[in-house]
């Protein structure tokens, strides 16, 4: 049986410290609470607020926080018709949001228009944003919603982010750790 | 008073400037000459109780002359009375004096009638586009507007484009057949021809 290999053991530590990726502990950190922007714009928006409520109970996947200020937000749920009178608005709300962000397109409507093929509607909000998940239904179900947000946070664990988005901090960190 | 007696006293008075009186199930039209419109709005509304503006709308009659119809719907709350007023405009004309301060309400549905439509209400106090934005250069319910749209660019304020029309678009067709024969469908006009 061969020596165990002698390492630095500090029992005061042990057991409160966690070797991890910086992306993966990142991740995780948005992943659990990807805070939303509420783009409530047609019936859908009745969805999301039921899947805000005690019922679906949004927050047992750390969404609760629906903020309508869209500096504070992580992700924006376009949930609604999207008119072309609206939609630059939603172009400008959405350029205000900090970056790392990302967006649901709830709903038939806001991922292709949906049953307005109109003079008046944007034929789904891809022509604007770069959209991740897309929820199929008028209107989806909460639980299509809650899906959708799932998706969305396995999506933000594969994510390289942290570094991608960092160049700086990495060559920083490389100086440093040689 | 009565509703017919109320109408009859109407048709009487002006009985020059009426130019035709329709009864059908028991709804009254009275077509107008644009310009006794407002006279007659007026009267309607001081001396026959007829209080309550219900709606106003237009019809596009594309290919015919005159071109345009405004249709406007009052209602008495006092008698539970209907009357419809219908006056016709030609293209050329395209405009129709207001009975926004007869009836307040009427703003709002002239605004409407002049965003989708394009006829004008002359001395409106506020006649701009209603439901597109300003400065859309089209009039989208007129017959001669295609149902896709048009593109159009406003930069930093609203753009629109032509719709994706697979499979369709879905009409419905004008006919005294049941429902499952009228129901909208993909009809594409050059399959039907």
């Amino acid at each position: 049986m061969p020596e165990p290999i002698p390492a630095a053991y500090d029992s005061k530590i042990e057991g409160n410290v966690i070797f991890t990726r910086l992306d993966a502990a990142m991740n995780w950190t948005r992943k659990n609470s990807l805070w939303p922007m509420p783009m409530g714009l047609a019936c859908c928006a009745i969805e999301l607020m039921a899947t805000a409520a005690a019922r679906f109970d949004i927050a047992r996947f750390g969404s609760e926080v629906m903020r309508f200020s869209p500096r504070q937000c992580d992700v924006m749920i376009v949930a609604g018709t999207v008119t072309y009178k609206m939609a630059l608005a939603v172009k400008r709300i959405w350029e205000q949001m900090p970056e790392p962000k990302w967006c649901i397109a709830m709903g038939a409507c806001a991922s292709s228009g949906g049953i307005y093929r109109s003079y008046a509607v944007l034929q789904g909000i891809d022509q604007l944003l770069p959209v991740d998940v897309y929820i199929s239904g008028c209107p989806p179900r909460p639980e299509a919603l809650l899906e959708g947000l799932m998706r969305l946070q396995r999506k933000i664990e594969g994510e390289r982010s942290f570094i991608a988005q960092k160049p700086a901090l990495k060559r920083e960190l490389s100086e440093v750790l040689g | 008073m009565t509703g017919a007696e109320l109408l009859d006293s109407l048709d009487r008075l002006f009985r020059g400037k009426i130019l035709s009186r329709i009864e059908f199930r028991g709804e009254t039209t009275f077509t107008l000459a644009p310009q006794d419109l407002r006279e007659i709005a007026q009267f309607c509304r001081d001396e026959l109780s007829f209080d309550y503006l219900l709606d106003i709308s237009s019809v596009d009659n594309f290919g015919c002359e005159p071109r345009f119809e405004v249709v406007y719907a009052l209602y008495s709350l006092k008698l539970g009375v209907h009357l419809r007023l219908k006056i016709a405009l030609s293209e050329e004309v395209c405009a129709v004096d207001t009975v926004s301060d007869i009836w307040p309400t009427a703003n709002w549905h002239e605004r409407e009638i002049y965003d989708m439509m394009g006829i004008k209400f002359t001395n409106h106090p506020d006649l701009r586009r209603i439901l597109m934005w300003d400065g859309y250069p089209f009039f989208p319910l007129r017959k001669d507007f295609p149902l896709e749209g048009k593109p159009s660019e406003m930069p930093d304020v609203a753009f629109s484009q032509v719709a994706p029309m697979e499979g369709g678009p879905f009409v419905t067709v004008p006919s005294t057949a049941t429902t499952k024969d009228r129901e909208p469908r993909a009809r594409r006009p050059d399959l039907n021809e």
